[in-house]
């Protein structure tokens, strides 16, 4: 998900720079207000956390690499502001020190990384707190999901930034279901990442979750009953299923796939028989706006069936408790 | 708590580029990956220039050229997307060899990488010659605010402590016979992630009011904030001064 430099035109890349530097200003104006010096430790410590678990790493096709993001982890432990303030450090702290990731690019990795998956995981965290029933298996199932839909906003932002200014050449049809559905996989493994590691702080030391601060959560189950169990499971189901919704469009398109085996046979036959007509001249993009829109909406509808589907889960499972 | 103040990407020593204070270098890395970000794909002659400036600094930084490389590794995931692109490239294609490649991809691809490896190779020569205390001292001195320069302190002092949790993890682990099977073996490993936390959570904890005991107060004091002579500021955005003249150079012709 590090964008290396030359990645995105400078001029995108100075315009996300100036989103991400006021979303910082934004950030630290709000816990400048509320910020006790006991919490920039923990800011700290989960900083490095993430920044540990970041280092599980592994290329992706399309471009950039994947792993973990933890911007909904932070956000749900530090709340939203210093959630982002602790994942940009990382961002930051990667880019000097490590040279992951661009420095003209910082920006656009800021606000990928840092600022949609915080401000994205905390809404959707705390939404679904709200929604459900007050009980620790609730607040797992919206750490998952927060954790699952914040990776994928965060690659729909990196999509968006393609599609404005990107610099590779590939067009948007094979970028973006490469990107979002990857992303989609990857959701899924942050979801659970997430949800344990939020669950094994509710266990031992719930004052921590900034999260759930203000809510009153009237006892907590250290072990999960057999039924929270299903209910997670349940809850995990219908995520990854909604998950294929978003994945199930892009796999009938295929063009990424498609293309693939293009140039495999284009290699082949070219090299044998005709080498001045591969498949590939027949793989023109013609009507390039139309799919671009058609995929482009068909992600998005895929997000926001993930969504909804998640709440009428969660409310069904709500109205059957208290009936 | 082994390796001090050492870091992944940094090479001890005393060159001229150690020795420049991290502001200036910090000033200077910005100003040269702007400037080979904003040079036009097709202008090859100002890349080579670039790598050009890049190789007299890697050679005046004493930094062994077989470390410098692979560090630069870290560039490898996008060299092969990058390498993908004259097949999945739009536009008009054409014969190379035994290979039909899009003429725009290949020029995307000859951008990316050109791009991303000389701004990977600045980043690699200022973490190589710059110590992790000095990066964030001189992060501070450019107005970056103290709340991330805090957070970002912590999070280096506390990375050691997570490392040493999720050794001890491993090891207690091993004793009581777990065996890693497979990758998909996501119980034990999910688990300990927690557990993980948790543990250098407490243990940050303690780390804090130690600190605490010592005197500190939330206030993070750095050393050698003097004034940094303008000839220093000269020599240290010397080569992204050049870079950026090759770079409007590049654009007018």
């Amino acid at each position: 998900m590090h964008i290396p430099d030359g990645f995105i035109n400078v001029a995108t890349a100075a315009g996300a720079g100036v989103v991400a530097a006021s979303g910082l200003g934004a950030s630290l104006r709000r816990t400048g207000r509320d910020l006790s010096e006991r919490q920039i430790p923990f800011a700290g410590l989960t900083a490095a956390f993430i920044f540990a678990v970041q280092m599980l790493n592994f290329p992706v096709g399309a471009g950039t690499s994947g792993h973990l993001l933890g911007g909904s982890l932070a956000a749900i432990l530090l709340g939203p502001w210093l959630g982002v303030l602790a994942v940009a450090v990382v961002v930051f702290v990667q880019a000097l020190m490590f040279a992951d990731g661009g420095i003209v690019a910082l920006g656009l990795n800021v606000l990928n990384m840092a600022l949609v998956t915080a401000l994205v995981g905390w809404g959707v965290f705390r939404s679904l707190v709200k929604l459900l029933p007050r009980r620790s298996t609730a607040v797992m199932i919206a750490s998952m999901v927060a954790g699952a839909l914040s990776v994928v906003a965060s690659a729909l932002a990196f999509v968006l930034q393609y599609a404005i200014g990107g610099e590779g050449a590939a067009p948007l049809q094979t970028v973006f279901p490469a990107m979002v559905g990857v992303h989609s996989l990857i959701g899924i493994g942050e979801g659970v990442i997430t949800a344990l590691a939020v669950g094994a702080v509710l266990a031992v030391r719930p004052d921590l979750i900034k999260g759930l601060s203000d809510l009153k959560l009237p006892r907590l189950a250290t072990t999960p009953s057999r039924r929270s169990i299903v209910a997670f499971v349940a809850a995990g189901l219908v995520v990854a299923l909604a998950l294929v919704f978003l994945v199930a469009p892009i796999a009938s398109g295929d063009p990424d796939g498609l293309e693939r085996v293009a140039i495999d046979n284009g290699f082949i036959e070219s090299a044998k028989e005709h080498p001045l007509e591969g498949p590939l001249a027949d793989y023109g993009v013609s009507g390039i706006e139309n799919e671009e829109t058609g995929t482009v909406l068909a992600g998005a509808i895929g997000v926001g069936a993930t969504f909804v589907a998640g709440l009428i889960v969660t409310t069904i499972l709500r109205r059957r408790r208290s009936a | 708590m082994s390796g001090g103040h050492a870091h992944a990407l940094h090479f001890h020593g005393h060159s001229p580029l150690h020795r420049l204070p991290a502001a200036v270098k910090l000033v200077g890395l910005l100003a040269f990956v702007l400037a080979v970000v904003a040079t036009p794909a097709r202008a090859v002659w100002a890349f080579s220039a670039y790598a050009l400036i890049l190789m007299v600094l890697l050679v005046l930084s004493e930094v062994p050229a077989r470390f410098f490389l692979t560090r630069l590794a870290i560039d490898l995931p996008f060299i092969a997307f990058a390498l993908l692109l004259p097949f999945v490239g739009e536009g008009p294609r054409f014969n190379l060899g035994p290979l039909t490649v899009s003429a725009a991809g290949l020029l995307g691809a000859w951008n990316l990488i050109a791009k991303a490896t000389l701004s990977a190779g600045a980043s690699v020569l200022l973490a190589a010659t710059t110590e992790v205390p000095d990066i964030l001292a001189g992060l501070s001195r450019l107005r970056v605010p103290p709340v991330l320069v805090a957070i970002a302190s912590f999070m280096i002092r506390y990375l050691e402590v997570v490392a040493g949790e999720f050794r001890r993890n491993r090891i207690a682990m091993a004793a009581r016979g777990y065996q890693s099977r497979s990758a998909l073996d996501w119980k034990p490993i999910a688990v300990s992630a927690g557990a993980l936390f948790i543990r250098s959570f407490e243990r940050g904890e303690r780390v804090y009011q130690a600190m605490l005991a010592r005197g500190y107060d939330g206030r993070w004091r750095m050393e050698g904030q003097q004034v940094i002579p303008r000839t220093q500021w000269l020599a240290g955005l010397f080569p992204g001064i050049v870079a950026a003249a090759i770079m409007v150079a590049s654009r007018l012709w």
